[in-house]
């Protein structure tokens, strides 16, 4: 076992991607789908902007082949607002990840709510500049995208479905996973790695520290404050909103809400008071009514 | 008593700082409502998005206690945005800043994310060994006013100022190991 933690042997641009992954914290990221969206969630306060053609409801209403968006609409999302950029590759599509380096965005997120391009292998992200962010439903996954780059983690949830249940759960099992590795000896932890599927100087790091090397961030089904404050309160540092926000029927005014309890998640008065007449909240679609067939969150290796 | 350093926790990198002044053996106190100024011998302004950490200052109502403090002498301290906020001018944003740090900065200066960057600094005011500068999307100060003092450059432009009890720096102490910066702010309470 080497002296230094994982972590410790990174490099300069491994320091510098956590680093803006860092500065996102307490914040809350948007999915928007053009300049006008982008204008109003920077407005509304969001830390950073997802570009995408479509959000992940109406992808799951579309059906077919969703994919990396169209440069033209990143550019001028790129043009419109002063906060970081992020655009979704499909996982293992090292070539739209290239293109979307190419563009200058400043996160890219491998994502399981575009359809897959490789059923076995996800992007190689050590090879790039740009961060990357993931998504992991358990401990193990998680620490497979941090071997293999990623400088932020975002639990799943299940996306477009404006149901928390999903972001609950697999939140919850990364802060066990991490729990449980904390109190196992040093010998046991090689065995560990084996049964996670994670690589054995991260799940040392682990045990070690009791977190995670990069922050953790949570997605899929947020459609209020209440639920922004409560994946807060399991362990999120920031909240990714998709669907929830332009899906629902005053996007301006529930994007401002959302900012504001990811702040005030620890003051249910404030939150009572954010949580207002904002308008109706994105209709969704509740996890039972889902068949397997349609779970994106499993879409990961 | 050790004095009590209030971190800005509206949104962005105030963890970090929370950890490196804690380190340096100082009581923090996270700040989100104007009462938590109440009592603070300082306060740090970290990084984070500009915009975002604007706009909640002015939605709950931070803003006038702010400066009231800022102004009656409490030592402050902004890293990026942090210095941002605190400046006098921002070139091509109007955006809301706190206007007492006389210093006119060009957001996202050096481009996007891929243009983030560290180098080994040498700062005079921390001493003789370098100090690890980390550059994310930075801002840069193109107009300085006659009352800011330059205490340490890099690559000709100015990254570390103060102006009596106002301190900033454009890059990110809280990410390194290294607590000097940390600890000269410390010095000025």
């Amino acid at each position: 076992m080497s002296e230094k933690l994982w972590s410790e042997r990174q490099t300069a641009t491994w320091r510098t991607n956590v680093g803006l992954a860092e500065m996102l914290k307490g914040g809350v990221i948007m999915d928007v789908v053009n300049a006008e969206q982008a204008r109003i969630a920077e407005e509304a306060g969001a830390a950073a902007v997802m570009a995408l053609e479509r959000v992940p409801a109406d992808i799951r209403a579309d059906g077919g082949v969703a994919r990396m968006s169209d440069p033209k609409m990143i550019e001028e999302i790129q043009e419109a607002v002063s906060i970081p950029v992020m655009a979704k590759c499909r996982i293992g599509h090292f070539m739209e990840a290239r293109i979307l380096e190419a563009l200058g965005v400043d996160f890219i997120d491998e994502s399981e709510v575009l359809t897959p391009a490789d059923d076995r292998f996800h992007v190689f992200k050590n090879d790039f500049k740009v961060p990357f962010v993931c998504g992991c439903r358990d401990l193990g996954e998680a620490l497979r995208r941090i071997g293999e780059g990623a400088v932020m983690i975002r639990t799943k949830g299940e996306a477009g479905t404006g149901d928390v249940i999903e972001a609950v759960r697999h939140m919850r099992t990364i802060q066990d996973g991490i729990k449980r590795l904390t109190g196992l000896p040093e010998a046991e932890l090689m065995t560990e790695a084996k049964n996670l599927g994670a690589p054995y100087d991260l799940v040392v790091e682990i045990a070690k520290t009791g977190k995670l090397p990069v922050p953790n961030f949570s997605a899929g089904g947020v459609a209020t404050p209440a639920d922004a404050s409560l994946m807060m309160h399991l362990g999120a540092e920031s909240v990714f909103v998709g669907s929830g926000i332009f899906k629902s029927g005053d996007p301006a005014k529930r994007a401002k809400a959302i900012v504001e309890s990811v702040t005030y998640y620890n003051d249910p008065k404030k939150l009572a008071e954010i949580s207002r007449d904002l308008g109706e909240p994105m209709v969704g679609i509740g996890l039972s009514e889902l068949r397997e067939d349609q779970r994106l969150a499993k879409r990961g290796w | 008593m050790t004095k009590l350093i209030g971190v800005l926790a509206l949104q962005g990198g105030f963890h970090k700082h929370v950890e490196a002044l804690s380190r340096s053996g100082s009581r923090t106190k996270e700040v989100r409502t104007a009462s938590d100024l109440k009592g603070l011998d300082g306060l740090l302004i970290p990084g984070g998005e500009s915009t975002a950490i604007a706009k909640l200052l002015v939605n709950f109502g931070i803003i006038d206690p702010l400066l009231r403090r800022i102004n009656s002498g409490m030592p402050v301290f902004g890293t990026c945005a942090g210095m941002i906020l605190l400046s006098t001018e921002i070139s091509g944003y109007d955006q809301f800043h706190l206007g007492c740090l006389d210093i006119s900065v060009e957001r996202n200066a050096y481009g996007r994310q891929l243009e983030s960057f560290e180098s080994e600094t040498l700062i005079s005011s921390l001493g003789q060994e370098p100090f690890r500068t980390i550059f994310i999307r930075a801002p840069k100060i193109t107009r300085l006013g006659e009352n800011v003092e330059v205490l340490g450059t890099y690559k000709g432009s100015e990254i570390f100022v103060r102006q009596d009890s106002i301190l900033a720096a454009s890059f990110h102490p809280e990410l390194t190991d290294d607590l000097r910066v940390h600890e000269y702010f410390i010095s000025m309470l």
